[in-house]
């Protein structure tokens, strides 16, 4: 299963001279069908892109909403300079980066301990970081916010309605996934290789920063892409902890500020929300291969 | 709170004196304080607020009075209870079939067409997985809108008469499960491609040269190969379909009359809009069942395999 998971290498399937009418025609529905399947999938994406570079009267007009006839940047020159959306993007890449330095540092080393060193209880910890992995968000928020009040009673800190708030929040998300992804990617590492810098007279730390870490680093950057992808689109927890229009974070930021009542004002909506999903894209569109070895990772290498 | 995130603990060794010193340099104690910020993580923000879940649900509205099953007694008599059971079931179990056909069936053509082509088809097919489902389900929202709906415009040539994406109850409940089968089926794609990838040639021409079909492939080379990750894939997606919130909440809020609810957005609505924290941590407590059987499946999953290896 490892190699499965690591190195998803393309297929070496042996090329025959002269492809049988059989499987060309097989070839062909596969394009067709692929094609059908692309349409469905992209469809709502290259929406977002055509209404947001429409005017609200071009969006109200009954013509064809799959054409634009009059292009324009309005709404990302209207966006980008009120509305808050400048404070809710910042908002979001603050939470998001303070969030995957956090998870990284706590599960890169938990992860090495529990996949290398082997401590009392640390085997039935390791089932339990899987175990929470599997606890949803939609379980905790109620009593997490009921603590949170508590917390204001009791030590006078109001944790409610602040942005960095979710910096506490996330890695109850992030770190259970992030350390069950290390310790699959810790534990398939030879033990020769720890042992050998052990006898060098390496210590432990030594022997993760030296080696594990260097060795695992494709396994690093698969957790640190999802940690981000997941603080990025976390809609539960700010939408039940943050109020303010100054402490939303994107995803409730949108929707609560430029949805006013049952007026709609879909050009901006989706700029919004096409902006919104630009880092994750981007990313996913440099970082591929690593983002698919951490999905594989994540459930097959169990 | 964020003094967890610093590994300081492992430096606060100040005292010097030689049995704590030959203590710190124990293995065993070294490893244990590396893992203690995840240990306390997950104590205080993940297994005791899911304790604390069970002892709220026993309160009364106002937290002040222990009322025992008074919660679950009153959401069993309320009509809205079995309906978001009913939804629920519903929901998580037609998402999660149909997103597993469909990955299932565009994973197969991905492996079908020549390897240098493949990295791009999957590319594009996994960017619904990618975008942040509060996002890409504003998106849908906005094709399903009442007066332009874009889906409808382009149906309408083909003599369907405008569709009522969310405002019908059934038409509602079609709606969020496509849209939860839109994200989810990449993922399953992805997991199936990697399965399919992992099947030994050899099996194949095998199978050919005892004459099988192309359906007697499937069956019997391809899907028992693969039957680890197909349950496994599905069990995962169970839990997070199940436990679902951003798509029912932005794309009907619950609606029309409380038809799409599931148990997150029902605990929310309850537990946060309607003030009534007890009754709220009580209704997301229904979910423990389910998920702890599909965890159970897995962990028995997972150690089977690591005592394989």
């Amino acid at each position: 299963m490892t190699n499965v998971a690591i190195t998803d290498a393309p297929s070496t399937r042996p090329a025959y001279g002269s492809m049988s009418s059989d499987r060309r025609w097989a070839l062909r529905w596969s394009y067709f069908f692929l094609v059908l399947f692309a349409i469905f999938f992209l469809m709502p994406p290259i929406y977002m892109l055509i209404t947001s570079l429409k005017t609200s009267q071009e969006i109200s007009a009954a013509g064809n909403p799959w054409w634009i006839y009059n292009p324009t940047i309005e709404n990302y020159l209207e966006l980008l300079t009120q509305n808050h959306y400048l404070t809710f993007f910042r908002n979001s890449a603050v939470v998001a980066v303070c969030v995957v330095i956090i998870t990284m540092l706590i599960s890169v080393i938990a992860a090495f301990a529990l996949a290398r060193m082997k401590f009392w209880g640390s085997a039935t910890l390791a089932t339990g970081v899987f175990l929470t992995y599997l606890i949803p968000e939609t379980l905790l928020f109620i009593p997490l916010f009921k603590m949170f009040a508590w917390v204001n009673e009791t030590f006078d800190i109001q944790l409610m309605n602040h942005w960095w708030t979710l910096i506490i929040l996330y890695p109850t998300l992030t770190v259970p996934f992030a350390t069950w992804i290390m310790i699959g990617y810790f534990a398939s590492i030879p033990k020769e290789l720890d042992e050998a810098a052990l006898i060098d007279g390496a210590t432990w730390m030594q022997t993760l920063t030296k080696i594990f870490i260097p060795v695992a680093l494709p396994g690093i950057i698969a957790a640190t892409i999802f940690t981000f992808t997941v603080a990025w689109a976390q809609f539960l927890y700010p939408l039940a902890f943050t109020t303010s229009t100054t402490e939303l974070v994107l995803p409730v930021g949108i929707i609560t500020t430029l949805i006013k009542g049952d007026v709609f004002n879909w050009g901006q909506i989706m700029t919004g929300a096409l902006l919104g999903a630009a880092p994750p894209l981007i990313i996913y569109a440099f970082l591929m291969d690593y983002y698919i070895a951490g999905l594989t990772a994540g459930a097959t290498k169990g | 709170m964020a003094d967890i995130a610093a590994p300081s603990s492992i430096a606060g060794t100040g005292d010097s004196r030689s049995s704590l010193h030959k203590l710190m340099q124990r293995k065993s104690t070294v490893a244990f304080l590396m893992a203690l910020p995840l240990i306390l993580l997950i104590t205080i923000l993940v297994a005791y607020p899911a304790g604390y879940a069970v002892y709220l649900a026993t309160l009364n509205k106002g937290m002040t009075r222990f009322v025992g099953f008074g919660n679950f007694t009153f959401l069993f008599g309320r009509d809205t209870f079995w309906l978001v059971v009913y939804q629920s079931c519903l929901f998580a179990i037609t998402a999660v079939i149909f997103k597993a056909l469909i990955g299932f069936v565009v994973a197969h053509f991905v492996h079908n067409i020549p390897s240098k082509g493949q990295r791009k088809w999957r590319g594009m097919l996994l960017v619904p997985w990618v975008i942040p489902p509060a996002m890409s389900t504003l998106a849908w929202l906005w094709l399903f809108d009442p007066s332009y709906s874009a889906i409808n415009y382009l149906l309408q040539p083909l003599g369907i008469d405008r569709i009522p994406w969310t405002g019908e109850a059934g038409w509602a409940r079609f709606s969020v499960i496509l849209v939860n089968v839109w994200i989810g089926s990449p993922f399953f794609m992805i997991m199936y491609l990697a399965a399919l990838k992992s099947v030994p040639e050899q099996l194949y021409e095998a199978a050919a040269i005892d004459g099988a079909t192309w359906w007697q492939r499937i069956w019997y080379v391809t899907l028992p190969m693969m039957r680890n990750i197909i349950a496994i894939t599905a069990l995962f997606s169970l839990i997070v379909t199940f436990a679902n919130f951003d798509i029912v909440r932005v794309l009907t809020a619950g609606g029309p009359l409380n038809s799409t609810h599931i148990f997150g957005t029902w605990a929310f609505r309850v537990g946060i809009e309607g003030g009534d924290i007890p009754l709220g941590a009580s209704v997301s407590l229904f979910m423990v069942p389910i998920l702890a059987v599909a965890a159970a499946f897995i962990l028995r999953d997972i150690t089977k395999r690591g005592s394989e290896v």
